[in-house]
Parts: C-alpha cells; structure tokens; sequence
C-alpha cells in the first residue's frame, strides 16, 4: 500500500520534470536563432550595409540596401492592395456574415490563409508575370497581399465582434444610419485591434520569400518601378546563403539580422498593443 | 414656414442620401467578401489548367513514377512526395509530444507569471522568416547534427536502417527537425487553448477521487482535449507539407528515396522553388504546376479535417465567444 502511494507520488514528479521539459526545449529553438543571428549578424551591420548594393565576390563594402528598400516597397504595395479588402470583406462577414455566402467566404478565408506560400508564388506567376511579360515589383506585391487578405480579414471580423452590441444598438437608436454606426462607432472602437492585426500581417509578408522566388525574382540594382524585378531581402538572403562564399554568408546573416530585427519589433509592438486591450 | 420647409426638404434629402451611402457601401463591403471566393476558384482553375498537360500526359505515372528527368521529359514526382511526406512526419511526431507537453505545462502545472512569457516566447519562434531558419539550419544545426547527433545516433540505433549511411549534416533529419520547430507554435498555442476548454469540474472530480496531478492530466485533461489536439496536429502538419525556404536549404535536395534519414532528400516544395524559374519547356513547367496542386489539394483536405476537429471542442466545450 505504501510503496503504491509512493510509485505515484514519483510519477507524479517525474511527469511534472518531463512536461516542464518540454516547455524548456520549445523556447529554445528561439533563443538560438536569435543568438546566432545577432553574433554572426551584428558584424555585417554599418552604414554601407544599407546604402550600397551587393557587391561581387572579393569586392569589400558590399551591401542590401536596394534589398532594404525593395522588402519595403513589396510590403507596401500588399498593404496597399489587400487592406481594402482584407477589412471590408471582415466588416462584410460582421454586417452580412449569418448568411449562407457569409460561411462560404468564411471557410474559404480559412483554407486561403493555410495555402503554402509558394503556390500562390506560382498562382501569381501563371497569373500576372506571364501576361505582362516578365517579373515585376508589381507581381510579388500581389502574391504578398493574396497571402495578407485572409489573415486581415479573419481578424478584423474577430476584432469588430469584440466591440459590444449594446455601442452598435445605441448609436442605430439614435438614427444613425449603418454605415454611419460602422464609420463612426464601430471602426473607431475596433481601430487598434485592426491596426494589431494589419501589424502583423505585414510582419508574416516581410519574412515571405517563396511566393517571391518567381514574381518579384530579385535584383542587383537600385529600382522602385513597378514592372521591373525588384531586390527583397528574404531573397537576398537566400541566395547568399546558399552561395559558397564567406563573405556573402555574412551578408547573409546581416540581412538576417536586419530582418528579424524589424519584424520582431513589429510583433512586439503588435503583442504590446492587445495585451493591453484586455 | 418658408425655413421649416427647406430644412423638412433637407432631412428628406439627407435621409436618401444615407440609404444611397448605406447601399453603397454594402455593395463595396460584398465586393470584398467576394474576391475571396473569387481567388479560391482562380487558385483551382489556373492551377488545373497549367497542370493539365502533365495530368494528360503521366495519369496515375506521376504519383507512382520515381524517375524526374527534365532533359527527357520523364517526370515522376514520388521522390518528392516521400521527401515532403517523411520529413513532415517527423516534425509532426516532435512537435506535437513537445507542443502538447508544453502545452500541458504551461495551462496545469506553470504558475501564472511563468506560463504567459514562456507562451510568449513560443509563439514568438513563429513570428521567424523561414529563411532565417533555413540559413541557421544551414550553418548552425546542420553542422552540429553531423557532429553531435547523427554519430550518436549511429552508435546506439545504427541497427536501424533509418540511422544507417553517411552523415551530411544536411538531409532529411535536418529538414524533420527546422520543420518541427516552424509549427511547434501553431500545435502548442492550440493545444493551449483547446486544454483550457477542459470543464473545471473534470479536473475537480479528477482530484476528488484522489488522483495526484499528473493522473488527472491524463484522465481528465487529455481525454478530453484530445480531437482538438490532433486538429491542431493536423494544421500543422498543412504548414509542414508546404513549407518551402528553410526546407529546400536544408533537406540536400537530391530526388532519391533513401530509408536513412540522413541521406539528402527532396520536397515537394522545393523543386516548384529551384526549377520554377528555369522550367522553359511547357511540360516541365505543367509538371511542376502538378505538384502545386496536389499540395493545394492535400493542404486543403487537411484543413477540412483540423477545422472539423477544432471546431467540435471549441463548441461543444467552450462555446462561442
């Protein structure tokens, strides 16, 4: 009897050692990366890593800043395109969503925001740089904001679900009209929990290279047109990366250094601002 | 009178004018909520279209067939398949024991002011670019499994033919692994919050009856949470299947099948990523496309599952928010 009460007491423990295990090897993955990005990064970073452009092997002061730029431009055009109707077709599913059409946009927002990143690369491809002729600015912008729209429309539905009935009720009492309850009293509520989401969503986007691969392509120039390949960071670094050359794979770890960089402090900043909210 | 008049005309006015506004804006709200539905069917006919010649021209060959050769126009895409079906199978099998462990940790046994970080944390590593992973499984894991971990490996299980052959450092254990990382998040944070849907009387009743803790993780909590866990496997297992940057860098991309994992494979993913741009002949373009499909359909199928699964918890256990 006693050695039973025991048996479980210890396996009580040594289940309680192995779970907090776990915890312990699931946070360290990130502690590493983060460590070796910073150690082999940090080297790489200075002023010339943001103004000048990759430079060929065996030629010093190389640098990302056309990729810098470029990852900025990409981003922008996504935003751009799918924050328009990433948030209407979320205030849709809100205003309008109980219907029929409603749950089919709503299961297919869902199986959109799971399609891997490199067939929209090749949806965009088969799509956009087949007709226009070649790889564009323009093209990786679009498969950015294809993978942006469902993830801001499932979040600005949840956001606005969260502003309370009775807000919406008062304001249509008071005659209101719906779009003037949606403009001036539920958006402005909903406001910073859809600004979180638009956050992040452009964090996910910014680390995107796949759908990349074969839409914006890269380059090794200055260039903001619209309809010429365009340099993005996350491709910098893969090509450098798989290149046989030291010096470019410490232009690799800088780029990545840089990037996770912005991003991490965009996730933060968003995890910040909803942290608060509740 | 003359005042009362127009300002009555006014209101009139004003009123059209915000049912124009309302409808409107209605209609530009359903245009948004459309071009998701239209996507969806642009992403099933342009992939089916450009896939159609190869679909015509292997059938059935294509899924079977185990030769790729460009040059000759054999394209048979079971190297790849295996590649992406086993290196997934791997990082579904760690992620989920240390996901759903963690999870466990962190919702029954971690006090409060630990859990939140650590969840934090966790949730943080998905916020990385896959690139980045793939250049530290590059120059950091990859070196150190063929230093550290395959020789141990070898040395204890070589009896295996899993554990057998050369070590690279880069192949299809490199790949299992970075992969089991990138959905470690996604498993741990659902099973997080479908364990937190677990009733407090199971738990109560649990340890009424004298379990100690862990008898009531097992026997309240797990039971219970358990479809909603392997949805949660099952979503990111979806990420897995199409994940495509850190895998392609790490896994050797070389189309064989191997039974050692520390052989060099090939995904599914990563030759649309290294020969997509290359592909100038229609077929091998339409080949590739093929590829992109079945991953579609499977990523598709998949999330069917998960959301069924997931959703049958949330509901019946959590209600809706």
């Amino acid at each position: 009897m006693y050695s039973r009460v025991l048996r479980r007491k210890i396996t009580n423990q040594l289940a309680a050692v192995l779970l907090g295990l776990a915890a312990i090897i699931a946070v360290i993955p990130l502690f590493s990366i983060l460590w070796y990005v910073l150690k082999q990064g940090i080297s790489g970073i200075g002023v010339t890593f943001f103004t000048n452009l990759p430079a060929p092997v065996g030629v010093p002061g190389g640098g990302m800043g056309n990729a810098v730029v470029g990852t900025l431009e990409l981003v922008l055009i996504a935003s751009i395109i799918s924050i328009p109707i990433g948030l209407g077709a979320g205030i849709y599913l809100y205003e309008y969503g109980n219907s029929k059409l409603g749950a089919v946009i709503r299961f297919l927002s869902d199986i959109l925001s799971g399609v891997p990143s490199i067939i929209v690369g090749l949806l965009v491809y088969l799509l956009v740089v087949l007709p226009m002729g070649g790889f564009s600015a323009l093209a990786g912008g679009i498969s950015l904001a294809i993978i942006m729209i469902p993830v801001l429309t499932r979040t600005t539905e949840q956001m606005i679900r969260l502003v309370p009935d009775s807000l919406r009720e008062a304001s249509l009492a008071l005659g209101a009209t719906q779009s003037q309850t949606l403009i001036k009293v539920i958006l402005p509520t909903a406001i910073r929990g859809i600004t979180t989401g638009i956050m992040l969503a452009m964090a996910r986007v910014m680390g995107e290279s796949a759908p990349l691969l074969f839409t914006a392509f890269g380059s090794s120039f200055w260039n903001v047109n619209l309809d010429q390949p365009i340099a993005a960071l996350p491709l910098q670094i893969y090509v450098y990366a798989i290149s046989p050359y030291d010096e470019w794979h410490s232009q690799a770890w800088a780029g990545a250094l840089t990037l996770v960089g912005i991003v991490m402090i965009i996730t933060i900043i968003a995890r910040i601002l909803t942290r608060e909210k509740h | 009178m003359r005042l009362q008049q127009a300002a009555g005309s006014g209101s009139i006015e004003r009123r059209q004018m915000g049912r124009l506004v309302d409808r409107s804006l209605k209609w530009l709200l359903f245009a948004s909520g459309i071009t998701l539905v239209v996507l969806f069917i642009l992403f099933i006919i342009i992939l089916f279209s450009e896939a159609g010649e190869s679909i015509r021209e292997f059938g059935w060959k294509f899924i079977f067939g185990s030769d790729w050769n460009p040059v000759t126009h054999q394209y048979g895409a079971l190297p790849f398949i295996y590649g992406t079906i086993v290196s997934s199978i791997i990082a579904i099998f760690i992620a989920s024991i240390v996901g759903v462990a963690a999870a466990v940790f962190l919702t029954q046994l971690a006090p409060n002011w630990l859990a939140g970080p650590v969840l934090f944390l966790i949730e943080l590593l998905a916020a990385i670019p896959s690139v980045v992973f793939g250049l530290w499984g590059i120059f950091e894991l990859a070196p150190f499994l063929r230093t550290d971990v395959q020789p141990f490996l070898q040395k204890y299980l070589g009896f295996l033919p899993l554990f057998q052959g050369p070590m690279y450092g880069v192949g299809m254990l490199t790949a299992g692994l970075i992969l089991a990382m990138m959905i470690l998040p996604t498993i741990t944070s659902i099973a997080r919050d479908v364990i937190l849907t677990v009733p407090s009387e199971q738990k109560e009743a649990a340890f009424a009856l004298g379990a100690t803790k862990w008898e009531m993780i097992r026997l309240a909590i797990l039971p219970y949470s358990w479809s909603g866990i392997l949805g949660g496997m099952m979503l990111g297992l979806g990420r897995a299947l199409g994940e495509t940057m850190a895998v392609t860098m790490v896994i050797g991309n070389r189309p064989e099948i191997a039974a050692s994992l520390f052989a060099p494979s090939y995904s599914m993913a990563s030759v649309i990523a290294n020969e997509f741009t290359e592909a100038t002949a229609s077929i091998h373009l339409s080949a590739l496309t093929e590829i992109g499909l079945l991953l579609f359909a499977v990523t598709f199928v998949l999330y069917m599952f998960a959301r069924l699964l997931i959703r049958r918890v949330v509901r019946v256990q959590g209600g809706r928010a």
